[in-house]
């Protein structure tokens, strides 16, 4: 069959395998005979990190093996979705520790692609509530890995794009919350300076986010709305409801286009009239704005989009950040939304994306003109010791790639030792060299 | 509360079925023929809300063990709200025509065992009085077709006995749903080509859960199988001896 990624770029053919027990993933590792097989959950990566010649789609290990109310430990199989967790927990008054701007990613998706959320800043990557993990290696073998069992096993397998193995099962931690509730404040700001020193001084706020008005130039580049947010102590343990919402088939071309964005961009903008303001949001609209239209990405039309996360190191950021929006509104290759968070430090992990400084993530439609341009941007990002996030990435180049993670080699080592290398690659593997 | 008996426990339809039980405070008792399933099915239940889920492993085709299973499961439930079968295979039509031992084991499978139980569950209900029986039968029971007429036969057969057992059982407040299904992506059907008529576990799961709610008496599912049945039912015979259905 014919996969791609949430960016329906690039596309590739490919067999999927449907696993539904542990002891099937085994099984299938110790027959196949393939080179080019790598986990799928419910393909919400972007790129080509999950699409290989044989897929092993582990969707239907979506078990529940343990849950201890006093602690808000669970253990679950690595295809349950954080939407589903939100479904029975939420009622319970439990939250995840972190989570990404979609619900629709898999426990063993989040792991592999070691996701951030709104509170990185304060707490992390998922993996750094992650408490163990079993693993299927190349060989079927089942192995337990965690932080102090198989230490090295573990930093590469989150983070790893589904590179070392199948990740087959998670305990992590749950936080406690009294209310689905978020206490939201936003500011409005004139400018990235502004932007970038709000975060600063509200660094020991929970939730923090900016929309950026990607499109806006001179004194007003890199005006923003920035969103901090707190658990709500009062209000009711509802969890959210499925929208009914879908983009059917995919959009003509030429919908999103240079005016409807800048459009977009300038209403979204200008949607709070005051400075500051205040409001009790349910988490849904708050962490998931975009999951309430099922399939978006089709808005970007058939040839599909690519997103443009990088992350620049603090003392770069004003600077290289303000270089790069120059390029984006001169361009005029509009995001539809730009979105910019301050990261706190960078874990253990090989090739976890994460490192102290700022990301900026960018939707761009795919035309003829957009890689070479990409190609500027990448050159910025690495001039400032910047990287690019895996899950987003669908065409960045070897020698980008190796020279803004350091750790790619150790992480190869381990990748070597578990047999990993001769069974686990997608195309973004091969295409970045691993 | 609800004390649920599911038979065919692991089944990918009962299985979803489980989960949207459990999250309404159930007790629930589980009968299937793989342990390491049974139990990661239970655990999962009681994790989603059930309040309790207990398990027990049986192989429907050993007939001597059903009374003995079932009186355990009727002592631990006490009374019982529903009862859900879904056991059953997908056999190969072609195995069947060639082996009589085939053909037997299948119709054994998918309609022998299944109305074994159904004769010891119905006396246990109809004397309590209430409570609904659910069987999962299948579209194909509907009309024998060259494709797979042996499953159709034994779905067929279940279909019937369970209309008699409606009959019989509806003055007393006892319920019985036949549950058909059309294409459902399970493991059974993993090796079958998928199409646009291919349903989701999840969603027969929900519709079965709104049938028992409102007493159906059979439920097509999805709905618009109750319209592709219509129509094959009433093909005329010599027309439908030449299809190649």
């Amino acid at each position: 069959m014919k996969l791609s990624g949430w960016g329906q770029y690039p596309t590739a053919q490919a067999e999927s395998r449907v696993v539904h027990s542990k002891r099937k993933v085994s099984e299938l590792l110790a027959e196949t005979q393939s080179a080019h097989l790598i986990p799928r959950g419910l393909g919400r990566s972007y790129g080509d990190s999950a699409l290989a010649e044989q897929i092993l789609n582990t969707q239907h290990l979506n078990h529940f093996m343990a849950f201890d109310p006093s602690t808000g430990e669970i253990s679950c199989a690595a295809g349950v979705s954080f939407a589903e967790l939100l479904e029975i927990f939420v009622p319970r008054g439990w939250f995840l520790p972190v989570t990404p701007g979609t619900k629709f990613v898999t426990v063993g998706g989040a792991i592999a692609s070691d996701v951030h959320g709104k509170n990185h800043h304060l707490d992390g990557c998922f993996s750094q509530h992650v408490l163990s993990i079993k693993l299927a290696l190349a060989s079927g073998e089942i192995i337990d890995c965690s932080p102090s069992e198989h230490p090295e096993l573990f930093h590469a397998t989150c983070g790893g794009m589904g590179l070392t193995g199948v990740i087959l099962q998670a305990t992590f931690r749950l936080l406690p919350i009294e209310s689905a509730l978020i206490e939201e404040r936003s500011y409005k700001t004139k400018n990235l300076a502004e932007t970038l020193e709000l975060f600063e001084e509200h660094e020991a706020s929970t939730y923090s986010v900016a929309w950026i008005d990607c499109l806006s130039t001179g004194d007003k580049l890199g005006r923003s709305l920035l969103m901090l947010g707190e658990h709500a102590t009062r209000g009711e343990l509802e969890a959210h409801k499925n929208s009914k919402l879908n983009v059917p088939i995919n959009m003509p071309n030429l919908l999103l286009n240079r005016y409807s964005i800048q459009a977009f961009n300038t209403l979204y903008y200008h949607k709070q009239t005051q400075t500051h303001a205040q409001r009790s949001v349910h988490y849904e609209p708050y962490f998931y704005p975009l999951d309430g239209i099922h399939n978006w990405n089709r808005l970007y039309g058939k040839n599909g989009f690519t997103q443009y996360q990088f992350v620049l190191p603090k003392e770069a950021g004003l600077e290289g950040m303000t270089r790069i929006l120059k390029e984006i509104a001169q361009s005029k290759r509009g995001s539809f939304l730009a979105v910019l968070k301050a990261f706190g430090a960078a874990n253990e992990n090989y090739l976890s994306f994460p490192t102290e400084g700022y990301t900026l993530a960018l939707d761009f439609k795919i035309d003829a003109a957009l890689f070479p341009f990409l190609e500027e941007l990448d050159h910025i990002v690495l001039d400032y010791g910047g990287r690019l996030y895996l899950t987003k990435d669908a065409r960045m180049s070897e020698t980008t790639f190796k020279q803004s993670y350091p750790l790619w080699e150790t992480f190869q080592e381990v990748r070597t030792r578990y047999g990993a290398d001769q069974v686990f690659n997608s195309l973004q593997s091969q295409r970045l060299g691993l | 509360m609800k004390n649920i008996l599911v038979i065919g426990a692991t089944s990918a339809i009962a299985e979803q079925t489980i989960r949207l039980y459990a999250k309404q405070n159930t007790n629930l008792y589980l009968l299937g023929r793989d342990e390491e399933k049974l139990q990661a099915i239970a655990q999962d239940a009681q994790i989603r809300g059930a309040e309790s889920a207990s398990f027990h492993v049986l192989d429907f085709n050993n007939f001597d063990r059903h009374p003995k299973v079932l009186e355990a499961a009727f002592a631990k439930l006490g009374t019982i709200d529903l009862v859900l079968i879904a056991h059953g295979s997908l056999p190969n039509q072609q195995a069947c025509e060639e082996s009589v031992e085939t053909t037997l084991r299948e119709l054994n499978t998918n309609a022998i065992s299944g109305i074994a139980l159904l004769t010891l569950i119905a006396n246990q209900m109809e004397m309590q009085g209430c409570g609904t029986i659910a069987v999962i039968t299948s579209v194909a029971g509907d009309r024998g077709r060259q494709s797979n007429y042996v499953y159709g036969a034994a779905k067929g057969m279940l279909s019937i006995f369970l209309q008699g057992l409606r009959n019989r059982l509806f003055k007393k407040g006892v319920h019985v749903l036949d549950i058909k299904p059309g294409f459902v992506d399970t493991p059974m059907t993993a090796e079958f080509k998928k199409g646009p008529l291919w349903a989701k576990p999840e969603t027969i799961a929900k519709q079965i859960v709104k049938a028992v709610e409102r007493r159906k008496n059979t439920l097509y599912t999805p709905w618009f199988w109750s319209i592709i049945m219509l129509i094959i039912r009433n093909i005329p015979e010599v027309v439908f001896k030449k299809l190649k259905l």
